[in-house]
């Protein structure tokens, strides 16, 4: 059999295997039961101390998000403060400069939302400070944002009646000391031994073999590339992400770094199952996931290996699938595999161009971040899907006439507003942002050409990119079209409203959710509730999503990806 | 305001946690387990470095294997890769003139015998490696501008091709750079 496939279905056969130990060990964390790990317990003591928390306090759904977004706020004014004033501080051999005003605030706003959409380049954007105390810091402390986001949505949901969801601080701290870092050592140390640099020294000058001059770029790329990867944030350390020969130097660092990727996002939904003791409800999920998923990874993947059938007619072997914008280290087949991983979670790194793939593969990876909802980012991706639950709870129990509800809670109208409104909120920003810059680039050429002409392709494909572009931001996948010069101040400033819109409020609306049904009167299950862990609720759940989420896009599509399709 | 006090305190217990302790232990790790002590890995001839093992340079003499197409020349302080959609017409003439160029440097090959990685460039503009079959059709060209027998070429070939990994997963590659080495090594 080809290669190329069995080591497509190697990674995927690893994730669900390493899924399931991982899963039942976060719920073990978040639980606060014994683990291995628990020798981290006096770090986090002085940790709490250091910063003053009492990780005790119990917190009600209004105190824990003032909390998250209080951080978060901070965090906005750290990031901006260090990325203009980069130039000047220490660690930088290259001599890069501080970046613009509407740069910084792209850069330090996708990356506080866990996004990592880069309108710059690392070689030139960033100083080896600035990678250190701005990216990967942020790559570790926002993903545990999401993961402390969702421990109290399970903390709130475990309990029958209660007014309080554990305390965020502690959720954050544990997160990163339990999770995120071990994880990341380890996959940090197999990057190392295979090739992957990790020092201080500027570019290396050297003279090639016929005798040119050539600099490579490099540094302490092994630090972020497991966070990069663990933490779905997806910021590259080089301009060109994973299909950089050091950031992704053999097919091995290929595969651990692609399922680094999903591991978490897939654990967290099982986690929730162990963690609220209905394992069913935690597979049913699951099942739904990696079903929508596998449908992902068959058509990129054949997509892909198929190659371009407008090269073919050029009667040139194409054995190896489209190549264009591919590395041979990895290939055709576990680049389809990767552009999926990628854009089910709000990962966003990839190992190949995107813009240069196959125009079905280009509308798999835009409807996996348009539906938004399978596996995710750590923590959020589930709470996207809980958003579509409530939903679905709601319809279902109008069509059988039972009362809706959800683990024991009843679903009333508060909470469904706020389910709609998140859910609807996600297709508005996107084909929003898209229609004016497309009105923009038809009715407004002077301005467009000012800010360079912007897209890369004529045609269907240049709307493609552009849809791309906000698909990626409203989803916080931070993956793009690369083709689209998106370093502009309409860029910037366009694409950084939708993220921060798209992150906060999808997490303020489904913590409150969790909050205001937690504190109603616990209903005992009985012949007459809704099954919720069951394949009918799974699939109806299915149905909701790909109604809402995914119908809405359809039109977008059939001018961009579909057209584009059929040209070929 | 107390949670923004709280906020700045726990973000510099994080600097330290992370961007101190955290690269402290990697950096550490590869100035002992690194291919060269945390710098890229480099590769020598004649015990002088001409080049990085895992980024690909230019190769356009004829007693050289040629990498694929790079739309940034192989400039290693900057990436990209062309981001041309499948169906761009401008883009797909830019193919058809490579196959030409290929051609005409390449006289005994067939358009058929082309493989399209060697016309199509990579997605970071860095891809250090061939497939086995573009390195297969250079034979020719390279043996005869050095005067060695098509055979001795072919076997070089054949021994620095790599394997996919674990010999089932993924895809066989020659490196080009250690391609190059390998030949000038043996032709003297």
């Amino acid at each position: 059999m080809n290669t190329e496939i069995l080591g497509v279905i190697a990674q995927i056969v690893l994730l669900v295997v390493l899924s399931f130990p991982l899963g039942m060990y976060i719920a073990k964390v978040y639980r606060g039961e014994k683990t291995w790990s628990d020798f981290m317990k006096p770090v986090e003591r002085w940790m709490f101390k250091l910063g003053g928390v009492d990780p005790a306090e119990e917190m009600d759904w209004k105190k824990f998000l003032k909390s998250l977004l209080a951080i978060n706020l901070f965090w906005f004014l750290w990031g901006m403060v260090l990325l203009v004033t980069q130039e000047v501080l220490p660690l930088n051999p290259d001599g890069n400069m501080g970046q613009t005003a509407h740069q910084a605030f792209n850069t330090c706003i996708s990356f506080m939302v866990n996004c990592n959409l880069q309108h710059y380049s690392g070689e030139s954007g960033l100083t080896y400070f600035t990678q250190l105390f701005v990216i990967m810091l942020f790559q570790f402390i926002t993903a545990a944002t999401g993961m402390a986001a969702m421990a109290g949505i399970m903390n709130a949901f475990a309990h029958k009646t209660t007014k309080t969801m554990g305390n965020f601080w502690y959720y954050l701290v544990l997160s990163c000391t339990r999770i995120l870092l071990p994880l990341s050592l380890l996959v940090g140390f197999v990057l190392i031994v295979e090739g992957m640099p990790m020092g201080f020294d500027g570019k290396m000058q050297i003279t090639t073999l016929e005798g040119d001059t050539q600099y490579v770029s490099q540094g302490p790329t092994a630090a972020i590339v497991p966070i990069k990867q663990l933490g779905t944030n997806g910021g590259g350390y080089f301009g060109v992400n994973s299909s950089h020969p050091l950031e992704n130097p053999t097919y091995l660092t290929n595969m651990l770094e692609c399922c680094s990727i999903l591991i978490i996002p897939m654990a967290m939904v099982l986690a929730f199952g162990f963690y609220i003791r209905k394992k069913r409800l935690g597979y049913s999920i699951y099942g739904v996931m990696l079903f929508a998923f596998l449908v992902g990874v068959v058509i990129n993947v054949a997509q892909e290996l198929g190659g371009n059938p407008r090269i073919d007619e050029m009667g040139i072997v194409q054995d190896h699938g489209s190549m264009e914008g591919k590395e041979v280290r990895i290939g055709s087949g576990a680049s389809g595999l990767w552009s999926i991983v990628t854009t089910v979670t709000s990962n966003g790194s990839v190992n190949s161009m995107h813009d240069s793939m196959m125009p079905l593969s280009g509308l798999m990876e835009m409807l996996n971040m348009q539906i938004n909802t399978w596996f995710g980012g750590v923590g959020v991706g589930w709470m996207n899907y809980f958003t579509f639950i409530i939903i679905a709870v709601f319809i279902s129990g109008l069509m059988v006439g039972r009362t809706p509800e959800f683990l024991g809670h009843k679903v009333e109208a508060r909470e469904m507003k706020i389910a709609s409104i998140v859910a609807l909120l996600h297709p508005f920003v996107i084909l929003v942002g898209t229609a004016l810059s497309a009105y923009l680039f038809a009715h407004a050429p002077v301005f467009v050409e000012n800010e360079g002409g912007w897209l890369n392709n004529p045609g269907f494909h240049g709307l493609s990119e552009m849809l791309y572009e906000y698909t990626s931001c409203a989803a916080n996948n931070g993956s793009g079209f690369e083709g689209l010069g998106d370093n502009t101040w309409f860029w910037n400033f366009s694409c950084g409203i939708v993220l921060i819109l798209s992150r906060f409020i999808p997490i303020v609306g489904q913590v409150a959710i969790a909050g205001i049904m937690a504190q109603k009167k616990y209903i005992p299950e009985s012949a007459g509730t809704l099954k919720t862990d069951t394949v009918t609720f799974a699939v109806m759940t299915f149905a909701v999503i790909f109604i809402v989420a995914a119908l809405s896009f359809f039109p977008a599509h059939a001018l961009s990806t579909i057209a584009e399709h059929f040209s070929l | 305001m107390r949670n923004i006090m709280k906020s700045l305190r726990l973000t510099l217990v994080f600097c330290v946690f992370f961007s101190v302790f955290y690269i402290f232990i990697l950096w550490l790790f590869a100035q002992v387990a690194g291919p060269n002590s945390g710098n890229a890995e480099v590769l020598t001839l004649n015990g002088k470095v001409v080049g990085a093992a895992n980024v690909g340079q230019v190769f356009t003499e004829v007693v050289h294997f040629w990498g694929r197409p790079s739309v940034g020349g192989y400039t290693a302080d900057a990436s990209g890769g062309s981001n041309k959609g499948p169906a761009n017409e401008g883009y797909l003439a830019e193919v058809e003139a490579r196959i030409d160029s290929f051609l005409v440097h390449h006289p005994y090959l067939d358009r058929e015998d082309v493989p399209a990685e060697m016309v199509t460039a990579s997605a970071s503009g860095l891809d250090p490696d061939i497939t086995p079959a573009c390195a297969y059709v250079q034979v020719k060209r390279v043996a005869d501008a050095r005067g060695m027998s098509e055979e001795a070429v072919r076997n070089i070939v054949d021994r620095m091709i790599e394997k996919p990994f674990l010999g089932i997963l993924g895809t066989a590659r020659v490196n080009v750079l250690k391609l190059n080495i390998a030949l000038e090594e043996s032709d003297r």
